[in-house]
């Protein structure tokens, strides 16, 4: 059906929602121009691209731009295309464009800020009106950028909600993952796992709060590693992969302990007073370099925060304690690209990086078990949500009349809260402009 | 005195084990520190910081196995299936007085589930070595020609 912006609206109701939002390509238009235009979307990190013309293309929701340093030392995020016919300028993943992006189809160049270098043959267009032209601008830059602590984030809409607005308090998870490095800085390390699934990507934002699935979905992987490992004569040295296992099969009065915490604009995280990551194996050596850098005091509040999934509307997750990150990229309403992550906490040891990678591989890459049981659970719904007898998705749990999309809060931690937050914070921003 | 016609036989035997699902006998083939990887970028040399698709010890190996056949595995509700194609292996090394051989051989893989069936393809290396007069894997590294590609589920081993 033909949809709109009060309509799509429509389709969130306060402890239920439409089944279209997940289904329909009409409403995954409007929410890509809208919800995606009007947010601050994640990019990359700045240590992706350390010299001049350093380059990586990625998508801000579906649209295709490409982040690049500048010479003066800055960052631009450039719409990808060619103002001339619309090619894509810059191909690769990653790469260094040099001084300038070139077109490989005629030959326009522009400069790291976009701006036009140079176009063959000038003359031709010396008696137009060319100046005045779209395509004399260059190649587009996104309307606002900005770069927090290295995480490059931008805005599509010309007119918009500031980045502190958006965030507001939730950038404190993002402060904990760089504050873990004794010097204060990450590097992206390890490559990229990238994972892709046939549905709709938020089935995978509202599955990171679901504190109320790991007991059932993931007693296949998680619950055999730890048979598994039970088998193993008494005295074996602790595997580290269980180590990673093992929580997840947590009862759901621990989960519930562990608290839900909900920020604006649809932000927030499982596991506030202790989460699945709690309970690692100290790395040597590690705490000593934190205490030299910050204190004792600073040492243990930072490394004592071990938030579970932090979920930054609308499609960005981080895990704090283990320096990783997932995007949730939209390809259609029912195809979704999830890209992990990884960080090198400088000046730490390796054996942290090494962990990180192992749990990647673990929990979130296309080999891995736990990621098996969960892409199962999202496909089984992207297919039968197309019956018609029931149209509505509930997310009850827990509701509390008294809500609001504004609230700061932490409730306790198998609410259903944060995904009604999100949810919330889909309609506030499926707008034409969203400003505060 | 293991024959080169026997490393070929063994690559085989391996991959057919695979194909008829007897995960068991599968595992029994490695050796106890045994690894399988399949890395994540062509002729990548660190399984440890950078990141692979599969970098298991025999441990994760047989976590995996179990859970193929636990009765809660929804993702093998219905189960997968798999099929390999592959290259005659050649012998790369031997050396009869360590005991230690290597093999490679080109593969076209096949997995399929439901109504789905996605074909891989790439290179199987084994270095291989005999513990009490029995060859075992130490490590059977899978480099996929599209390795850094994005992928749906891969539940099986190839």
């Amino acid at each position: 059906m033909p949809y709109d912006i009060p309509s799509a609206r429509a389709l969130i109701r306060e402890t239920e929602v439409h089944r279209d939002i997940y289904t329909s390509p009409e409403v995954f238009d409007l929410e890509m121009k809208h919800v995606f235009g009007n947010a601050w979307v994640y990019v990359g990190h700045a240590s992706q691209i350390p010299a001049m013309g350093d380059f990586i293309t990625t998508t801000t929701g579906v649209t295709p731009v490409v982040m690049v340093r500048r010479g003066d030392g800055g960052i631009s995020v450039l719409y990808n295309r060619c103002p001339h016919k619309g090619t894509r300028v810059a191909n690769e993943l990653c790469g260094n464009a040099g001084r300038f992006f070139r077109c490989p189809y005629h030959a326009w160049s522009f400069r790291l800020d976009g701006s036009i270098a140079a176009i063959p043959m000038p003359e031709a267009y010396a008696r137009t009106e060319f100046k005045g032209s779209e395509a004399a601008k260059g190649m587009t830059p996104v309307a606002a950028v900005h770069v927090y602590r290295d995480f490059v984030f931008a805005r599509l809409a010309a007119e918009g909600i500031g980045f502190e607005d958006f965030f507001g308090d939730s950038l404190s998870s993002l402060d904990n993952m760089v504050d873990r490095s004794p010097v204060g800085r990450l590097e992206v390390a390890g490559g990229v796992l990238r994972y892709l699934h046939h549905c709709n990507y938020k089935m995978l934002m509202e599955n990171l709060t679901d504190t109320c699935h790991p007991m059932v979905a993931h007693e296949s992987s998680a619950g055999t590693a730890v048979a598994v490992w039970n088998t193993m004569p008494p005295g074996t040295p602790k595997h580290p992969a269980v180590e990673i296992y093992a929580p997840f099969m947590s009862s759901y009065q621990a989960f519930d302990s562990m608290g839900v915490q909900v920020w604006p604009n649809g932000h927030g995280h499982t596991g506030v007073s202790h989460s699945i990551h709690s309970d690692y194996s100290a790395i040597p050596g590690y705490y000593e370099q934190m205490v030299a850098a910050h204190g004792e005091e600073k040492a243990r509040r930072i490394l004592d925060t071990n938030r579970h999934n932090t979920a930054y509307f609308p499609n960005m997750t981080m895990k704090g304690p283990i320096q990783a990150l997932r995007i949730f990229k939209p390809i259609a309403a029912d195809k979704t690209m999830v890209e992990s992550w990884t960080f090198r906490l400088v000046g730490a040891p390796d054996k942290l990086l090494e962990r990180t990678l192992m749990y990647s591989r673990l929990i979130n890459a296309p080999t891995s078990p736990v990621g098996h049981d969960d892409l199962e659970m999202y496909e089984r719904a992207q297919d039968a949500l197309h019956a018609d007898g029931n149209v509505w998705i509930n997310t009850q749990r827990n509701y509390d009349p008294g809500e609001t999309p504004e609230d700061t809060a932490v409730t306790n931690g198998t609410t259903e809260r944060q995904m009604r937050n999100q949810l919330r914070a889909w309609k506030k921003f499926m707008a034409e402009r969203v400003v505060a | 005195m293991i024959t080169d016609q026997d490393l070929i036989g063994f690559v085989l035997h391996e991959a057919r084990l695979i194909d008829e699902q007897r995960f068991e006998e599968w595992l029994d083939l490695f050796a106890e520190d045994g690894r399988y990887w399949m890395p994540l970028e062509m002729g990548q040399t660190d399984p440890i910081l950078h990141n692979s698709l599969f970098y298991d010890d025999k441990l994760l190996l047989r976590i995996r196995v179990e859970r193929l056949k636990g009765a809660k595995t929804y993702s093998q509700k219905p189960k997968s299936r798999c099929h390999h194609l592959m290259q005659a292996p050649l012998v790369e090394a031997r050396d009869d007085a360590t005991g230690e051989y290597a093999t490679w051989a080109a593969f076209h893989y096949v997995e399929t589930r439901l109504d789905e069936q996605t074909l891989y393809a790439g290179w199987s290396r084994h270095s291989l070595v005999l513990i009490d007069g029995r060859l075992k894997i130490k490590l059977k590294r899978v480099d996929l020609v599209n390795c850094d590609s994005a992928f749906g589920n891969i539940q099986l081993f190839m």
